[in-house]
């Protein structure tokens, strides 16, 4: 007992830290945080749509504008606060350094002063619920002019000034931890470790980085724009002739939304592959690892890697194309759309091929970590096969405003993100707390997690491809031709519920296992790379980061810093 | 590729005589390593600032192509004369700053305070002509928003042609955008002065006088850029589409 109050002691002095791993753990916390509200926001949502009457305990029944709130609110928080944050910022905090063998980050300063604007951020954001008109309607991407007037609906006032300022602040978090984590990788690599030494979720992380880097601060200008377009009476984003609930809007504005929609976009696609690429260099070292093999083709996953971050930065005109935006231009953003297919699938492919050839010697059975992995790979398979679907503006024009891009990017982005920070989770627990996750609990929370995902996910394509518009509050009501659909979201609401519900396990896992978990000792996986083998001091790295399943007799792996074998 | 040639981290005992340099942050290894993290982390950071004016850019020439009338006239209402001693000015001051870094380099520190010093009147200088061509924008009634009047385009009073009333609004945008890059631009320089003014005090305690001058450096990268700015911002907003 006196032990855990020791430690929550120390817990609060880590609060106000510069202490990259004390850092990383406030980012995953904040996530939780976020990740939860996100969460119930979403149920509300599911309820919402199957019946419109109830009430919100505390608030009430939610008015079709409340449920666009819901929307926005649940989209913000998810891709900024979770999908963002606890992948790049978070893990990125904790295990980078330890990964290339710095005991630091590059600026640690710098590394506590973007956790405490990103915390500022949330902050922000979850004061747009308790302002004159409650939070923003206008959905995550707050396209003007719906977003550049305040006329324009309950919300759009002062929430949607906190949500400008909140994604402010958080550009600018994102904007010094990517100088912070690149500088980190380029500058703070302990001896021997060479760049085509470094492990892939490293290469994941400096290809983020540099994706943030060019993506954040476009968006910044962008959110400056549309702030002056609100208070300075300027008109970058508001077209003329504007009438927005009956009132005309000034006359004399002369500018377009198009504008707001390149500039958001050009942050919006990079910033998919912002969330989902940290994923991709932990699904090759997982699977790695528990395969027991080396990745297959080490050289590829990395040229792989700089080429989805590359074509990531050509294609966001394929979110824009049924916003008027010139036909040749969807022609060409199609085609860097399908370019990006290529990259990727290749990435699958090699996954595949490791799974193959790893059938004899992988790890029996299989671990958690490594369901969630192969749980991602799943997603990111399902998720991927409707890629090409959109990419083709023809196809894309009947589908883009339904539920097939909802579908879409919450298996490919949302459900592959988090299975794989699932996958994190259970395989770096021990580095925090000396202890495994539960194992049973595991296996059930993976279990009903996909059951539950797949089921409130895939059903939706049907709803698309028959025609549901999405962010429609309700499907009763004057909207009557929808309501053949009220027993299919029935069905996705319950599994919802699932997939909520079976995220109860996780957390009673983590605070479980954080005091009675078994005992993992150093080194738990047998992982080869540096944040469970490395010295305290002086660590010479004298090979890659994949060395598994060379040698029959010995240990089958051997830890990047370890001295030479004698046969060598 | 070749990752040998590509930093990694120096052997401890190779640099034992700076081990205990007052400058140097424990959790690096060397002073120069602190010093290529710092000045790459000023690189990038200077990256995303381009991307930043990158957006604006974009803004401009999109609205540039679609209101290219209003853009002739708008530029027409801007004073060389001041735009180039403005330029002139900055340049200066680009030059005032290199000479502190080499100061710095030198060890002179009284030299160091001098150029920091000139920096920072060059700096007032700018912004002084800046704000007087803002007050000069505000009594024509060319403020958007504020107390914009469209009187000066529809109905010239010199040579020029007079624009019809919708093509005469979109100067608003022409002014939107020039008050925007250029009020971001001195947003940066009243930030550089700023700083200017902690590093002259520090400057003349010794603080980058004794070797250490990553600071110095470091803050000169960020002037120049700042400098840069305004010489896309020149031509862009003051030079070109001024003949039809």
């Amino acid at each position: 007992m006196s032990q855990i109050m020791h430690k929550k002691v120390a817990r609060r002095s880590k609060i106000f830290t510069t202490d990259h791993r004390s850092i990383g753990i406030n980012y995953l916390l904040l996530s939780l945080v976020a990740v939860a509200i996100g969460t119930i926001l979403s149920l509300f949502m599911r309820i919402h749509i199957i019946a419109p009457g109830w009430k919100i305990p505390f608030w009430g029944v939610v008015p079709p504008e409340g449920y666009l709130a819901l929307v926005t609110m649940h989209g913000t928080l998810m891709v900024f606060f979770v999908l963002t944050t606890a992948p790049v910022s978070g893990f990125g905090s904790l295990i980078l350094p330890t990964q290339i063998g710095a005991r630091r980050m590059a600026f640690p300063l710098l590394n506590a002063l973007s956790f405490w604007l990103t915390t500022l951020s949330l902050a922000v954001l979850l004061a747009a619920f308790f302002v004159i008109g409650g939070a923003p309607i206008s959905g995550w991407t707050n396209y003007p002019p719906l977003s550049a007037i305040a006329a324009a609906g309950p919300g759009q006032a002062a929430g949607m000034d906190l949500w400008l300022v909140s994604i402010g602040v958080f550009c600018l978090a994102s904007i010094l931890g990517a100088v912070n984590q690149l500088t980190t990788i380029i500058a703070k690599r302990c001896q021997g470790m060479m760049l085509m030494r470094m492990p892939l979720t490293v290469w994941s992380w400096l290809v983020t980085a540099i994706l943030i880097l060019f993506a954040f601060s476009i968006l910044l200008a962008a959110v400056v724009l549309l702030f002056s377009d609100r208070h300075l009476a300027t008109s970058f984003f508001i077209p003329s002739g504007e009438v927005i609930n009956g009132l005309a809007i000034d006359p004399h504005a002369n500018g377009s939304p198009m504008l707001w929609l390149h500039l958001f976009w050009f942050f919006g696609h990079p910033e998919v592959y912002i969330a989902i690429l940290p994923a991709m260099g932990l699904t090759s070292s997982l699977l790695a690892n528990f395969t027991r093999k080396p990745v297959f083709g080490y050289r590829f996953m990395v040229t792989t890697t700089l080429l989805i971050g590359f074509f990531g930065l050509l294609v966001w005109g394929h979110h824009m194309f049924v916003s008027g935006m010139n036909p040749y231009a969807g022609t060409a953003f199609a085609l860097t759309t399908m370019a990006i297919a290529i990259p990727s699938s290749g990435k699958v492919l090699g996954w595949l091929a490791m799974l193959w050839r790893g059938r004899d010697s992988r790890v029996h059975p299989l671990p958690t970590p490594m369901l969630f992995t192969l749980g991602f790979l799943s997603f990111f398979i399902a998720g991927g096969l409707t890629g090409p679907i959109l990419a083709q503006p023809v196809l894309d024009a009947y589908l883009h405003n339904t539920y097939f891009v909802v579908a879409h990017f919450h298996l490919i982005m949302a459900m592959a993100g988090v299975f794989s920070l699932f996958a994190a989770v259970y395989y770096w627990f021990p580095l925090l707390t000396g202890r495994l996750m539960n194992e049973r609990l595991g296996k059930w929370h993976f279990w009903l997690s996909l059951i539950g995902a797949y089921g409130t996910f895939f059903p939706m394509h049907f709803a698309g491809l028959a025609g549901l518009p999405r962010h429609y509050a309700q499907l009763t009501g004057s909207t009557s031709t929808l309501a053949s659909f009220l027993p299919l979201q029935t069905g996705i609401t319950h599994t919802a519920f699932l997939l909520a519900g079976a995220q109860l396990l996780f957390l009673i896992n983590l605070f479980w296992s954080a005091h009675r978990g078994q005992s993992a000792g150093n080194n738990p996986w047998l992982a080869t790379t540096l944040e469970w083998a490395a010295p305290a001091e002086g660590c010479i790295v004298r090979r890659g980061p994949y060395e598994y399943g060379f040698h029959r007799n010995l240990p089958d792996f051997i830890p990047q810093c370890a001295e030479d074998p004698e046969q060598e | 590729m070749d990752s040998h040639v590509i930093a990694t981290q120096p052997v401890h005992d190779a640099h034992e005589a700076h081990a205990h340099a007052p400058y140097l942050r424990h959790h690096f290894e060397t002073v120069e390593q602190q010093r290529e993290a710092s000045s790459f982390g000023m690189w990038l950071f200077l990256l995303t600032e381009i991307m930043f004016f990158g957006g604006l850019f974009t803004a401009y020439l999109i609205y540039r192509n679609w209101y290219y009338p209003a853009f002739v006239v708008g530029s027409h209402q801007l004073s060389i004369v001041l735009g180039t001693i403005n330029t002139a000015v900055l340049i200066c001051s680009s030059f005032t700053m290199a000479m502190g870094v080499y100061s710095a380099e030198m060890k002179r520190r009284k030299a160091l305070v001098g150029w920091l010093l000139a920096t920072i009147i060059l700096g007032g200088v700018f912004l002084g002509i800046k704000a007087d061509e803002y007050h000069e924008k505000w009594e024509k009634h060319h403020v958007p928003g504020l107390n914009f009047s469209v009187q000066d385009f529809t109905h010239p009073t010199d040579a020029e042609p007079a624009l019809p009333l919708d093509m005469a609004q979109k100067t608003q945008v022409y002014f939107s955008l020039y008050f925007a890059m250029t009020g971001m631009h001195a947003l940066h320089m009243v930030i550089g002065i700023s700083i200017l003014l902690v590093l002259v005090v520090k400057a003349w305690g010794g603080a980058y006088t004794a070797g250490h001058m990553t600071t110095i450096e470091n803050f000169g990268l960020y002037w120049h850029f700042v400098d840069i700015v305004w010489i896309f911002l020149f031509p862009l907003l003051y030079l070109i589409s001024r003949h039809q």
